[in-house]
């Protein structure tokens, strides 16, 4: 470390490495119970790669949408004041918390057939329950809230000096957005976009109980990790592997500019 | 790893700016090391006066176990009922992992083999088949099996790695029926809540479910000759501390006492 920048202090170094372990030792355990040499075979199995497939397109359909809804979120609630500004950030933020089993059923009470909005949908000629479209909802409910925080917190970080002076010579809103306030917070974005990719790729609860099971439909990975245990514990933990593989690749790769490994 | 300023979990908790934040961190700290603590009081205080007999059993048991447990704690003095229901591959899991389980009760024999060794003796107890369940104004109009294939009908099973859908498979082969769910969930409370909320038109769920939620799904019988018969098995296990007390509550399970609950509860005879 260089002198006069500011160092980690020395006790830092115990919780820090306490809460290292918690995370890494159960991965390490998990990769100590993956039964290695028939690993290539379990997770190249026709149901793990129409899992994988449809985990991957769904996860980046939520993404997507997510960058569409949650940047205009993050703006309005890290830019504007108005009254129950904090109330609604609370609500925004409620999926964090809220386990995702009642997400879903929460979900199948707006979009069932039977929901809020199930006639309007059943008019309109588009069946949400048991479609991938419940999937990439389910994982945008849930995903949405990583986005919309970092992208916020960025936001207020990045401040409005630089988007004062756009404006002071004579820059409309929309152009002060995408030519000064996005580049800004671009790696705030970009940190809430792998985020939001990662929890909707892990996610679960919400997707079986709003989405339903179906092989190549609504079944994604983590959904055929969950049902491959019933059978074959040991195709399950591979699967797993599989899931925090790409994770992690996605992860490295999206913020390889921006790590200091 | 990230040397950004905006760490996203620190937005997180960040309403209104830095100082506020670090107060809330605090107090996340503080709710955590309390509720850790409490629950940390909470699971040893029984110990010390009475026995606690633990029981894992399949889910659809919960109600006849629970109701059965009333009349095992009156009269057995000082010794507490403690039970883990869920599916029974779980339960499984979890015993062979070590989990301090007195008894086991199984929804099927498959997953009762899979103890031998642990499991001693295990005795059928009782059977329960399927039912086809609809939402109470049945919309798509199901009356048979056979109107479970109608173009258009919602049907909901359970995957066929799990008990309730490889049932579901038997009924689908014995009555020479091709059905397409839109889903095959995970467990039968999985499939009975999509019935329940209106989403399938149709699910497969056993008999004793349908029995359970009340008015809340109406059910309509498979005939006897194609329907899948599912057998549960209970066993004492090796190694329990409190070997009497687990034969005590097979007894009581198996005997009269218990059969008459399960009866009520829509299960079969063994």
């Amino acid at each position: 470390m260089r002198t006069g920048e500011p160092s980690v202090p020395r006790w830092a170094w115990v919780p820090a490495a306490a809460g290292g372990l918690l995370v890494l030792l159960p991965l390490v355990a998990l990769l100590a119970k993956v039964p290695w040499s028939d690993f290539g075979g379990l997770v190249t199995s026709e149901s793990a790669r129409v899992a994988l497939w449809l985990s991957l397109r769904t996860a980046a359909a939520s993404t997507l949408l997510c960058l569409l809804l949650g940047t205009p979120m993050a703006l309005v609630l890290a830019r504007s004041s108005f009254r129950g500004l904090g109330l609604l950030r609370a609500g925004v933020l409620v999926p964090l918390v809220l386990p995702p089993v009642v997400g879903g059923i929460a979900l199948l009470a707006t979009f069932g057939r039977r929901g809020l909005m199930g006639h309007a949908l059943e008019v309109a000629g588009v069946q949400v329950a048991f479609s991938t479209i419940a999937v990439v909802l389910a994982q945008t409910f849930v995903a949405l809230p990583f986005l919309v925080t970092s992208l916020e917190g960025a936001l207020r970080t990045a401040g409005r000096r630089y988007e004062s002076v756009a404006a002071s010579l004579g820059a409309r809103p929309t152009r002060v957005l995408f030519r000064v306030t996005l580049p800004l917070v671009l790696p705030g974005l970009v940190s809430g976009a792998v985020l939001a990719f990662a929890r909707a790729l892990g996610e679960f609860g919400a997707t079986i109980t709003f989405a339903g099971s179906l092989q190549g439909v609504t079944r994604t990975l983590p959904l055929e990790i969950y049902l491959q245990r019933e059978v074959d514990p040991d195709a399950a933990v591979a699967l797993s592997v599989l899931l925090m593989a790409v994770a992690v690749v996605i992860i490295v790769v999206a913020r390889r500019d921006r790590s200091a490994w | 790893m990230n040397t950004h300023p905006t760490e996203p979990l620190a937005a997180l908790a960040l309403p209104r700016g830095p100082r506020t934040s670090l107060r809330s961190i605090t107090a996340i700290a503080a709710t955590t090391l309390l509720a850790g603590s409490l629950a940390a009081c909470g699971s040893d205080t029984k110990k010390d006066e009475s026995t606690t007999l633990t029981v894992y059993a399949a889910s659809s048991l919960k109600t006849v176990f629970e109701q059965l447990a009333t009349e095992f704690e009156a009269d057995h003095k000082g010794v507490k009922l403690s039970f883990n229901f869920a599916g029974s591959s779980d339960l499984v899991a979890q015993i062979q992992q070590g989990a301090p389980a007195d008894v086991f009760a199984s929804a099927d024999t498959k997953n009762m083999q899979k103890l031998i060794g642990t499991a001693l003796a295990p005795a059928a107890f009782a059977t329960n088949t399927l039912e086809i369940a609809v939402p109470t104004d049945n919309p798509a109009h199901v009356r048979t099996l056979a109107d479970l294939t109608t173009k258009g009908v919602q049907l909901v099973t359970c995957a066929p790695e799990v008990p309730c859908g490889a049932a579901a498979a038997t009924v689908e082969t014995n009555a020479k029926l091709d059905w397409k769910p839109v889903s095959e969930e995970q467990s039968v409370a999985d499939v009975l809540g999509k019935v329940e909320a209106g989403d399938a038109d149709a699910g497969l769920v056993y008999v004793t479910d349908v029995k359970a939620a009340g008015d809340k799904v109406v059910g309509i019988e498979i005939p006897g000759k194609v329907n899948a018969v599912n057998t549960y098995p209970i066993a004492a296990l090796d190694g329990s501390k409190n070997a009497d007390l687990a034969a005590a509550w097979v007894a009581l399970v198996t005997g009269a006492e218990g059969q008459k609950v399960l009866a009520a509860a829509g299960f079969g005879k063994a």
